[in-house]
C-alpha cells in the first residue's frame, strides 16, 4: 500500500514566504483519503485470505507517524523513502517507488497486489500508479470503489454514469482506490501499541531532476476575501432566507 | 506550438462538454491554429464531423470493434498510434477519469511529462501552466520539460467558445495497432445501479450538512427542507468519516462535485476538502453558529444560530409562503 503524507488543510490555504509549500507550521498531518481507504482496503484482503500488508511511503522523516498509523489499522511493516525535504514529480515518485517495490520483493517474495490512492491529496497528478505499473509488467485499475480477491484474480468495480464498471484483473496487479470503497476503522489503543513495535526500513533514494517542474503555488482568486451577507440570527431570519430563494428562482 | 491532438471524448457521437473545453484550451496552445482530434469508438466519425465550429481541422476516428468496451490501454494505442500520424506537438484531453487515465498511460508509454487538471497557460518557452492542486483550493505554476507535453484541462476551468471560419475537419479512419496487452484490462461487465431522487451532481439545489447536524438522524429536517426544494441532500467528509450518512452524498474534493444554483450548508465548517467539491454553486447559504467560520469567507449568505432551530423554521416559512 502506497500512501503519502499531507497536512490536514482546515479552513484557508496559506503559504509559505517563498510560495513553494503551505505553511503548516500550526497544521496536523494525515494520509490523502483515497489512501486511508486503501489501507482498509488491503488489511481486509488479508483479514480474509491472509497474509500481510506492507506500507510505503516517500516522505519527510516525520512520515514515519503516518506509517504507525497504517500500521494501527493492521498494516504489518513499513518501508521509508526519504525525500530530502523535496517535492518529487511523479515519474521521479514512480521511479523511487519501482525501485523499492522491486528490492522488497527479491528479499521477501511477491507483492500479490499494490494498491494506491487514485491521486494524492496535495499533487493530484493521477499518474504514479500507472507509472508504477508498466515499470512492473502488472496490470492496472484506477479509481476502484469496489475490490475482491477470488484466487489468482482481482474484481475491480468502477461507479460511472448508471452503474458500475467491472474489470477483472489477473493477479499480481496494481489498483488504484477512492474514498467511499469502505468506511476505515478505527484504531484501538492496543493496535497504536502494537504498531510501535513494528518494523519500518529506511532509505534515503537520490531524487532525480524534476520533469514536471513546480514553479510556485498560487491561492486562487476570490478565495480569501470575500465575507457573506449575513441575513440574521436564530429563526427569525427564515423570512429573510426564503426571500433569497424566490431571488434566485429556487424556492 | 505547431500542433496540438485532443483527445475527445462522446457518447454514442455526441461530443462531451468537457472535451470542448479541452479543444478551446488546445487552441490557446496552437495560438489559435486548428487543432487535430482524435475520437475512439462507435460513432467516432459522426461526432467527429460537427468539430469544425471548434477550431478542428482533421480528425482521426478509430472505430475498430474491439473498443467497443472501454480499455485502457487500447485507447493509449490508438493516441500513440494518433500521435504518430499527426506528429503533434502538444496532446490535450479533459481532465475527465478516462482523459487522466490514458494520458498517463501515454506518457508512460513514450516517457514524456504529463501534467493533470491545466486551468490555464503560462508561457510557451519554456512551457509553464497552471494545473489544480487540493481540488482547485490551491493552483500551482508548473513547467512542463520534455519534447511532446501531455497536458489534461481540469473540468469547468476553461469556458468552451467556439472558433470562427472553420469547416467540416476532415476526418480519416485509424486502425489502432492493437495487441493483446493493450486489452488485457477492459470494462468486462456493467452493472446498473437504480437510483432515488434528484443526483447530487445534477441538483439544482443541494441542502447539505456537516458535523453541526450532530447525527444521523438529524438529517431528518434537512432532508424535509430538501423535498419542499426539490433539492438533493449532501453532506461533508465528517458526516462520512462517522457513518451518519452514504460516502455517495459526500460534497468535496474526494467525494461529488456539485454545481447548483443554491447549495445550504448546515453547520459545516467549511474546509478546503469541502470547498472543492461546492466551489461550483452559484450562490451559497451558511447556517452556522460561529460567525468567524471559514465557511463564511465562501459563502454569499449566512444566517448565525442553531441549525436545529433554523432549518424547521425555513421550511415552515416555506410552506407558509407557498399556501399563501
Amino acid at each position: 500500500m502506497c500512501v503519502k503524507r499531507v497536512p490536514l488543510t482546515g479552513g484557508k490555504m496559506v503559504l509559505t514566504a517563498d510560495e513553494q509549500a503551505l505553511e503548516t507550521r500550526h497544521l496536523g498531518f494525515t494520509i490523502s483519503p483515497h489512501e486511508e481507504c486503501g489501507v482498509e482496503e488491503a488489511v481486509r484482503l488479508i483479514e480474509q485470505h491472509g497474509g500481510e500488508v506492507t506500507v510505503l511511503t516517500l516522505g519527510p522523516p516525520e512520515a514515519e507517524e503516518q506509517l504507525r498509523d497504517c500500521m494501527a489499522i493492521g498494516a504489518d511493516r513499513g518501508i521509508l523513502l526519504e525525500d530530502g525535504g523535496e517535492e518529487w514529480d511523479p515519474e521521479a515518485s514512480a521511479q523511487a517507488i519501482v525501485a523499492a517495490i522491486t528490492a522488497a520483493e527479491e528479499a521477501d517474495g511477491g507483492f500479490d497486489l499494490i494498491v494506491c490512492g487514485n491521486e494524492s491529496a496535495d499533487a493530484g497528478n493521477f499518474q504514479v500508479g500507472i507509472r508504477v505499473a508498466y515499470a512492473l509488467g502488472r496490470p492496472v485499475a484506477t479509481g476502484l470503489k469496489g475490490l475482491s480477491v477470488d484466487g489468482d484474480r482481482a474484481r475491480c468495480e468502477q461507479e460511472v454514469p448508471g452503474g458500475r464498471d467491472v474489470y477483472e484483473l489477473a493477479l499480481p496487479a496494481l489498483v488504484s482506490v477512492l474514498e467511499g470503497i469502505n468506511l476505515p476503522r478505527y484504531p484501538s489503543v492496543p493496535a497504536k501499541l502494537r504498531a510501535r513495535q513494528k518494523p519500518v526500513e529506511r532509505s534515503a533514494p537520490e531524487r532525480p531532476e524534476s520533469r514536471l517542474e513546480k514553479v510556485r503555488l498560487l491561492v486562487p482568486a476570490g478565495q480569501a476575501g470575500q465575507q457573506a451577507e449575513i441575513l440574521g440570527e436564530g429563526p427569525d431570519a427564515a423570512p429573510a432566507v426564503v426571500e433569497v430563494m424566490r431571488d434566485l428562482g429556487v424556492a | 506550438m505547431a500542433g496540438a491532438l485532443v483527445l475527445v471524448e462522446h457518447a454514442d457521437g455526441a461530443v462531451d462538454e468537457l472535451s470542448l473545453q479541452a479543444l478551446t484550451f488546445a487552441r490557446e496552445l496552437t495560438g489559435g491554429e486548428p487543432v487535430a482530434a482524435l475520437l475512439v469508438g462507435a460513432g467516432a466519425s459522426d461526432a467527429a464531423a460537427g468539430l469544425g465550429a471548434y477550431g478542428v481541422s482533421s480528425a482521426l476516428a478509430a472505430e475498430d470493434e474491439r473498443l467497443a468496451a472501454y480499455a485502457p490501454g487500447a485507447w493509449a494505442r490508438c493516441v500513440t498510434d494518433a500521435i504518430e500520424r499527426a506528429a503533434p506537438s502538444a496532446v490535450v484531453a479533459p481532465g475527465s477519469n478516462r482523459g487522466n487515465e490514458v494520458l498517463a498511460h501515454v506518457a508512460t508509454r513514450l516517457g514524456h511529462t504529463f501534467a493533470a487538471n491545466c486551468t490555464e497557460l503560462r508561457s510557451q518557452d519554456p512551457l509553464t501552466v497552471v494545473r489544480v492542486r487540493w481540488g482547485g483550493t490551491l493552483l500551482e505554476e508548473a513547467r512542463v520539460h520534455g519534447e511532446l507535453p501531455l497536458l489534461s484541462v481540469a473540468p469547468h476551468m476553461v469556458a468552451a467558445t467556439s472558433a470562427n471560419g472553420a469547416g467540416a475537419p476532415a476526418v480519416e479512419a485509424l486502425e489502432p495497432a492493437l495487441d493483446d496487452a493493450d486489452l488485457a484490462v477492459r470494462v468486462s461487465e456493467h452493472v446498473e445501479t437504480t437510483t432515488s431522487g434528484v443526483s447530487l451532481a445534477d441538483a439544482k439545489v443541494v441542502v447539505s450538512g456537516g458535523r453541526g447536524v450532530g447525527s444521523a438522524d438529524g438529517f431528518a429536517m434537512l432532508e424535509e427542507l430538501a423535498e419542499l426544494l426539490e433539492a438533493a441532500v449532501g453532506c461533508s467528509r465528517v458526516v462520512t468519516s462517522a457513518g451518519w450518512r452514504p460516502h455517495t452524498d459526500q460534497v468535496g474534493q474526494t467525494g461529488t462535485k456539485v454545481s447548483p444554483d443554491l447549495y445550504i450548508a448546515c453547520g459545516i465548517s467549511g474546509a478546503t476538502q469541502h470547498i472543492a467539491g461546492c466551489k461550483g454553486a452559484k450562490k451559497i447559504l451558511a447556517i452556522n453558529t460561529d460567525a468567524e467560520a471559514p465557511i463564511l469567507m465562501s459563502a454569499d449568505y449566512a444566517v448565525i444560530g442553531d441549525l436545529a432551530e433554523i432549518v424547521p423554521a425555513i421550511t415552515a416559512e416555506l410552506r407558509k409562503v407557498r399556501s399563501a
